[in-house]
C-alpha cells in the first residue's frame, strides 16, 4: 500500500468508529498526540497520590484511612494502565518518567496545590474526581484501543472516589459549626482550581479541531466545564455549602448556570511552575525515583541469579 | 501489547497479563505490566489487575514471546472466511415443525 492508501485506510476506519489497534498503520500526529496526552495523563495520576497520600497517616478513623489507601492505590493502578496503554505508542516507561522529572511533560495543574486540612480529603474526591470523571467518561470510546480500554477499567473505579469523597464533605458539612467550616473553607479552595481542570477556554484551546475528529477529544472544554458546574451546584446544595462564586445564577433561556469569570493567569502561572506546590511535587517524584534505584537493581540482579541458578539446575539433571 | 519499544537497558521486561475472572470461564488480556521476573509479574498483577475480586487465576507472559498476526494482511487471512455461511446453522431452512435442531 502506498502512504496515501494507509492514510486512507486510517480515515475510512476513523470514520466508520472502527478502533485502531498499536500494529495498525497510524500518521506520525496522530501518534505524538497520543502519546502526550497519555502519557501526561499517567503523571497526573501518579503525581495525583501526593496531596492526598499527605492524609493517609491522620485520617480521623480506622474506615477513613483505609478508604483513602484504597482510592490512592487505585490512582497508582490508573497510571500504570495509562503508562503501558502509551508504551504501545512505542515510547518507553523511562523515557516518559524522564519527560516528567526533567519537568517537560505537564501534569494536571490542580495537583500543584496544597491539602491543608482533612476537609481537602473530601472536597478533593467530591470536585477533583467529580471533574476527572466527566473528562474521561467520553475517552472510554476514543478511537485508539489501548487508551480506550484503559479507560473503561479507569472509569469503573473513579465513582467511588468521588463517593467517598462526597461523603466525607457531608459529614463535615452536617457536622460541628467548626466542621462545617473547614468544609466550606475546603469548597472554596477546590472550587476554581477544578474548573481550571477542563482546560483553556475553547476559543484558546489548540489542536481541538484534529482531536475531535481522532475521538481523543468528545467534547470541548467549555461544554465539560459547563455541565460539570451544572451538577455540582446542584450538589452543593445538598451539603448545604455556599459555592465561592456570587455570579452563579441559574439562566433560564440557556437552561444552565452562569458563573464568574475563571482566573486565568492564575492557572497559566501554574502550568508554568509556579504553582504553591509544583517544586514538591516534582521533588517528590523525583526522589521517589532515585531513592527506588537500588531496589530496581537489586530485583534485576535477583532474578538473574534465580535465572542462573535454574540454567544450572537442569545441566546438572540433564548430565 | 507493545510495538518494539527503544527498550532502556535497565528497564525491567514487559509482561502480558491474563486474567480468569471466575472458574470456567477463559484468561482474558487484562493489560502489560513491568516486573523482573515471573514472581513479580504475578504479583504485580495481583495488585495491578485484581483489586476488586476480578480474578482468580492469572497467567502471565514475556510480551517478547507473543506473536501477532499482522493487521496489513487481514483482508488475505479473514476475507475466505465470508462467503462460506453455510457454515452457520441459520443457513438452513428447516420446516417448523422441526424443533429443538
Ligand atoms: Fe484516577
Ligand atoms: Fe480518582
Amino acid at each position: 500500500m502506498t502512504v496515501y492508501s494507509f492514510q486512507q485506510h486510517f480515515d475510512d476506519k476513523i470514520d466508520s468508529d472502527i478502533t485502531i489497534e498499536p500494529k495498525d498503520w497510524m500518521p506520525d500526529d496522530y501518534r505524538k498526540t497520543l502519546i502526550r496526552q497519555i502519557s501526561q495523563h499517567a503523571h497526573s495520576e501518579i503525581v495525583g497520590m501526593l496531596p492526598e497520600g499527605n492524609w493517609i497517616s491522620r485520617a480521623p478513623s480506622l474506615r477513613r484511612k483505609a478508604v483513602l489507601m484504597a482510592k490512592v492505590q487505585d490512582e497508582a493502578g490508573h497510571g500504570l494502565y495509562l503508562y503501558s496503554a502509551a508504551e504501545t505508542l512505542g515510547i518507553s516507561r523511562d523515557e516518559m518518567y524522564a519527560q516528567l522529572h526533567s519537568g517537560k511533560a505537564k501534569y494536571s495543574s490542580i495537583f500543584n496545590y496544597p491539602t491543608l486540612t482533612w476537609a481537602d480529603m473530601g472536597a478533593i474526591g467530591w470536585l477533583v474526581d467529580g471533574a476527572a470523571i466527566m473528562n474521561q467518561v467520553p475517552l472510554c470510546r476514543t478511537s485508539y484501543g489501548p487508551y480506550a480500554r484503559a479507560m473503561v477499567r479507569v472509569c469503573k473505579e473513579e465513582s467511588f472516589h468521588q463517593r467517598q469523597g462526597f461523603e466525607i464533605m457531608l459529614t463535615l458539612a452536617k457536622g460541628s459549626e467548626v466542621q462545617h467550616k473547614m468544609a466550606q473553607d475546603a469548597f472554596n479552595r477546590w472550587w476554581w482550581p477544578s474548573l481550571m481542570m477542563f482546560g483553556p477556554p475553547d476559543a484558546e484551546s489548540p489542536n481541538t479541531e484534529s482531536s475531535v475528529r481522532w475521538r481523543i477529544k468528545r467534547f470541548t472544554n467549555d461544554e465539560l466545564r459547563q455541565k460539570f458546574v451544572d451538577v455540582t451546584v446542584e450538589q452543593a446544595k445538598v451539603l448545604g455549602l455556599q459555592i465561592p462564586d456570587k455570579d452563579i445564577k441559574w439562566n433560564e433561556e440557556r437552561g444552565h448556570y452562569d458563573f464568574g469569570v475563571i482566573n486565568w493567569d492564575e492557572f497559566k502561572n501554574v502550568v508554568k511552575g509556579n504553582g504553591p506546590c509544583n517544586k514538591q511535587r516534582l521533588e517528590a517524584r523525583k526522589s521517589a525515583w532515585e531513592k527506588g534505584q537500588w531496589v530496581r537493581d537489586a530485583a534485576t540482579a535477583h532474578a538473574e541469579k534465580r535465572k542462573a541458578r535454574k540454567a544450572a539446575n537442569a545441566n546438572t539433571k540433564a548430565a | 501489547m507493545t510495538q518494539d519499544n527503544k527498550q532502556n537497558k535497565t528497564e525491567w521486561p514487559l509482561w502480558e497479563v491474563f486474567i480468569r475472572s471466575k472458574a470456567g470461564l477463559d484468561h482474558k488480556h487484562a493489560g502489560s505490566l513491568h516486573a523482573a521476573d515471573v514472581e513479580m509479574a504475578i504479583e504485580n498483577a495481583r495488585d495491578v489487575y485484581t483489586r476488586r475480586q476480578e480474578g482468580v487465576s492469572i497467567w502471565v507472559v514475556e510480551s517478547k514471546n507473543i506473536h501477532a498476526s499482522d493487521p496489513a494482511q487481514s483482508e488475505s487471512m479473514y476475507e475466505p472466511a465470508n462467503d462460506k455461511i453455510y457454515r452457520h446453522p441459520t443457513f438452513y431452512n428447516l420446516p417448523d415443525e422441526v424443533k429443538y435442531m
